[in-house]
């Protein structure tokens, strides 16, 4: 990682944390002139490989100096707006950096397929946008500026889904429902953020931190950290503030959601930490009453009910998006329980859950593309119509269920692991309750591929068909990653470490 | 590079596998896929046999999974040692066995049938050399999931419904109460290691050790301890060669043998004789081994019936443990090798009755005996070593349960054993008893039974009398284990 971070010029790597966010956003203009998708995905992909590579170089920074902070356009904070990564959103470049780079391979194929021809140029460029956004989110250190890149992805994720309207109509209803509810999320938000501006006069989250203690008494400050974690609650999907999810997961183009399932909820979930540990502080009286009250008991309702109600889906990808749900009370979970071990435990699950959710949806894809397909009775049999794609699907599915041998095992035992340490046991039968439950609707799944007749043609044969390779390779590596990171977890776990160190010791104090 | 006991025990591993690949691209030469097989079994029997003569060496390959204290690992020691022998060594016989009843059957996708059973087979010999938990479940699970496709062979409504609850109860079991107590047995003890003397012993209070060993003993769902045993029958929709092997020798003598493992090596037996539950399970046991026994009892259907024995005397094993002193402990690894003989020759016997007559209602098969000899008397000698009569093996286990029993001054118990072995009388010897005793049937054999159906559990029930005289090696290779002295 060193040897490809230390091939940047140094004059690049001092700037990187804002080239990585304007590279996208200048590049995003320059897709959407491009006359077709091909050019569009090629300035796409040029554009998100710069991004990952700088991300590269800013983790390995990360990890030797300890934090990386850079004044937009000279101007020293707190008066300007200041870049400012260290343990904690480190890990959220990674992801977003590695699953946008995955993605993007894998999206020529399956964009072609699902998107009208002319609009692809601007679909690639709402996806830089969109990228550009979640990065800047997870890199700010200025709480408007949060705002503000948080809007620029998810107004660009509305229209995203909404592309997903040449395939499905509903695509449309979707995105329209996700715009309202993220609007009130996204207001919420700024309210709160506003009245943390009312009460300490500045935007800096670091320096907000230094002057909140002093303000613990203040209704502004507490009604703040209300609308706060509404608002960033709802973007991040956590229960019963996701209705938004199933459909948009459900509907966007398959690109989309594959991006989206593995970066989007986890982006929003680093802000809730961010602003729970570093600008709020663990120890205030309201903060630590919602840990328990709000994080872990929601997180846990989360985990049991919307898998439920993923069992009980028809089709693949609501049940994922559902799932997706229950896995975000996982990291709720992990967030709630208020210790070093439980907040590690919560980012090594985000991360886990990118790689298997990653995974599981660009398999999908890989079917649909193919097959046309995405109800559950349609996948009858695709071990033997598309074994590749089959198996990189099982594994990814065996991950989430969290069977060792796969990265999943870590996220349940270390989560199980801190909430004994609080002598939560009933967390841990709750994480054990919601396995079995896990295992109830990937098994659905793994039944109907594995198990079920397959459809035949009208001359009796078995259909079969191979995914393009652009599709199989980014599948295929997140599932063998799923199965690498379990036999060598220790380069995971250290950098969950960090972060949950890193929000510890509080970023700024 | 010479063979080392380490290496010895990779291939344990392997060889099934391999035999397994070269099963399935033989497949369109049923002649060389056989031969694949047979291969495989009989050089998975000669290492296992070395692996059985270094085992005092105690041989050990761990693999750290980085810094998180877990490991997986493959460790020799008696007790897994000899389950191997007798997995494997009950391979060959029933590969064999296998090949006649398949093709006597003309069963579909047989392919298929003999590659989950050389995985199946190497599950069983990973589970049988765990160095820890961890890799114990790992290897339990792929056990459960490689058998699934072989209780469902037969692809019917009723097939599929009966495998889907032998899925449902054991992975249920297992990740709702087996997995909870291995990630707190890590949790207080620091590792899942089998550990002479009891890794718990010592860590744990006889409360915290109470809570532990129900979820062990109901967690182990493979070693069919009521309420958990429904699976046991559900399964036997399957081939009978697959219910003979996995249903009497591999899957649930895994699913004891965990027992007797966890017992001996986690819990330790001076652990369990202070843990409230032990006595608890203990009733528990003896009441599956008598509730299970009426059950068989009310069977017409033999394989059903046999099922059900099998479940009471699996409990046996279950009952040895729990009383935990040295000779019952002693009398419950005996049984898992003596039932395993004794049980795969009734299998077996019941395949070939129903290859050549296609019946399986016992009400239907008097008279029999006087067309089917040797079945019959394999059967009969099979059911003598069930019941426990010498000299047959199965005298043993019950004699030493018993003497274990007495020890620990549970007389009661050992009125449960003793009214089990009369219900053993009465629902096993009516079979051959009126299969010999009874007119034959008018109508005669519809054809003859296959050479290779009737061969193995003659040799079987020839094993079980052999292994009444073997108990000293026997006794002496466990020893270590459990510091019995004779």
């Amino acid at each position: 990682m060193e040897f490809l971070a230390s091939l940047l010029p140094a004059s690049l790597v001092t700037h990187a944390p804002a080239i990585i966010v304007v590279t996208p956003l200048m590049m995003a203009a320059v897709a959407a002139i491009m006359p077709n998708g091909r050019l569009g995905w090629a300035v796409t992909l040029i554009s998100t490989i710069v991004s990952a590579l700088l991300a590269l170089a800013i983790i390995v920074d990360v990890q030797t100096g300890g934090v990386v902070s850079y004044a937009m356009g000279g101007w020293a904070p707190p008066a300007g707006i200041e870049f400012r990564i260290d343990g904690l959103n480190a890990v959220l470049l990674m992801v977003i950096g590695a699953l946008g780079l995955l993605s993007v391979i894998y999206a020529l194929p399956s964009v072609a397929d699902e998107i009208e021809e002319k609009k692809q140029s601007l679909f690639y460029s709402a996806f830089l946008v969109c990228f550009a956004g979640l990065i800047g989110v997870a890199i700010t250190g200025d709480a408007f500026n949060m705002f503000v890149f948080l809007e620029i992805s998810s107004i660009s994720t509305y229209v995203l889904v909404g592309m997903g309207a040449s395939s499905d109509r509903r695509a449309l209803t979707a995105a329209y429902n996700y715009l309202v509810l993220g609007t009130i999320g996204a207001t919420f938000f700024v309210i709160g953020v506003g009245f943390l501006y009312m009460a300490t006069g500045t935007l800096n989250m670091a320096d907000m931190a230094t002057r909140l203690p002093d303000l613990s008494d203040s209704r502004v400050v507490q009604a703040a950290f209300a609308f706060i974690i509404v608002g960033l609650g709802l973007k991040a999907a956590m229960f019963p503030l996701h209705l938004w999810l199933p459909n948009a997961y459900a509907y966007a183009p398959n690109f989309v959601t594959s991006f989206l399932a593995s970066t989007a909820t986890k982006v929003a979930f680093y802000t809730l930490v961010r602003f729970l540990f570093d600008v709020f502080w663990p120890e205030a009286p309201f903060v630590e009453v919602s840990f328990l009250w709000v994080f872990a008991i929601l997180g846990i309702i989360g985990m049991i009910v919307a898998s439920v109600q993923a069992v009980f889906q028809d089709d693949a990808r609501r049940l994922l998006a559902f799932s997706s749900v229950g896995q975000v009370g996982y990291m709720m979970l992990g967030l709630g329980m208020g210790t070093a071990a439980g907040l590690s435990a919560g980012m090594l699950h985000l991360i886990n859950h990118s790689m298997m959710k990653g995974a599981l949806f660009m398999a999908l894809g890989a079917f649909a593309i193919r097959f046309g397909i995405r109800r559950i009775s349609d996948l009858n049999g695709f071990a033997r119509s598309m074994p590749f794609t089959s198996v990189a699907f099982t594994i990814g599915g065996l991950s989430l269920v969290g069977v060792p041998m796969t990265v999943g095992f870590w996220s349940k035992w270390y989560l199980g692991v801190a909430a004994l340490e609080n002598g939560w046991w009933w967390a841990v039968a709750a994480l054990i309750l919601s396995s079995l439950i896990a295992l109830a609707y990937v098994a659905r799944m793994l039944a109907a591929i594995w198990v079920a007749e397959p459809h035949h043609d009208k001359a009796g044969a078995i259909a079969h068909a191979r995914a393009p390779w652009l599709m199989l390779g980014p599948l295929w590596v997140l599932a063998i990653a799923n199965v690498w990171f379990f036999f060598q977890p220790d380069f995971l776990i250290s950098m969950a470490n960090a972060a949950a160190e890193a929000a510890f010791s509080g970023g700024a104090r | 590079m010479s063979w080392s006991p380490e290496i010895a025990m990779i291939a344990a591993l392997v060889i099934p596998l391999i035999g397994g690949v070269f099963v399935g691209l033989l497949g369109k030469y049923p002649n060389l896929r056989e031969g694949a097989t047979l291969t495989a079994a009989v050089l998975l029997a000669l290492n296992v046999a070395y692996l059985v003569s270094v085992t005092g060496q105690r041989p050990e390959l761990i693999y750290e999974i980085g810094s998180t204290g877990l490991s997986f690992g493959l460790k020799l020691e008696p007790l897994g040692a000899l389950f191997a022998a007798v997995a494997s060594g009950l391979w060959i016989v029933n590969s064999l066995y296998s090949i006649g009843y398949m093709r006597g059957n003309k069963e579909k996708n047989q392919t298929r049938f003999f590659v989950f059973f050389t995985i199946a087979i190497a599950c069983a010999m990973g589970v049988a050399l765990s160095s820890n938990l961890l890799t114990m479940f790992l290897f339990y699970e792929a056990l459960t999931l490689s058998t699934y496709p072989l209780v469902a062979h037969k692809g019917d409504d009723k097939a599929r419904r009966g495998a889907a609850i032998y899925l449902a109860i054991l992975l249920g079991t297992s990740i709702g109460l087996l997995l909870p107590a291995i990630i707190a047995t890590q949790f207080i003890a620091g590792s899942t290691d089998f550990t002479v003397g009891g890794l718990l012993n010592g860590e744990a209070s006889p409360m915290v050790a109470s809570v532990l060993l129900v979820l062990f003993a109901f967690g182990i769902g493979k070693a069919a301890l009521m309420p958990v045993h429904p699976w046991l029958p559900n399964a036997m929709v399957a081939p009978t060669p697959v219910s003979a092997l996995l249903h009497a020798v591999a899957v649930v003598k895994a699913g004891v043998f965990a027992i007797l493992k966890v017992s001996t090596y986690i819990f330790g037996p001076e652990l369990i004789q202070s843990a409230p539950a032990s006595n608890w399970l203990a009733w528990i046991a003896a009441i599956s081994i008598v509730l299970a026994s009426i059950i068989a009892l009310s069977s017409n259907n033999l394989k059903r019936r046999l099922a059900f024995s099998t479940v009471s005397q699996l409990s046996y094993v279950t009952l040895g443990a729990m009383i935990a002193s040295p000779l019952a402990l002693l009398g419950a690894a005996l049984q898992i090798v003596m039932h395993a003989w004794g049980k795969i020759t009734l299998f077996m016997c019941a395949g070939a009755i129903y290859t050549a007559t296609k019946k399986t209602e016992i009400s239907d098969m008097r008279g029999l005996g006087r067309l089917m000899p040797w079945t019959f008397g394999a059967f009969a000698v099979g059911a003598f070593a069930i019941i426990g009569l010498p000299p047959f093996g199965g005298m043993w286990p019950k004699l030493f349960l018993m003497m274990g029993a007495a020890t620990t001054g549970q007389l009661a118990l050992i009125g449960a054993l003793i009214l089990s072995s009369i219900l053993n009388v009465a629902y096993l010897l009516p079979i051959p008893g009126r299969g010999f005793f009874d007119p034959a049937p008018k109508e005669g054999l519809k054809k003859p039974t296959p050479m290779l159906a009737v061969l193995p559990p003659v040799i079987t029930a020839a094993g079980v009398t052999v292994l009444f005289f073997l108990i000293g090696p026997l006794t002496e290779f466990l020893a270590p284990v459990f510091g019995v002295e004779l």
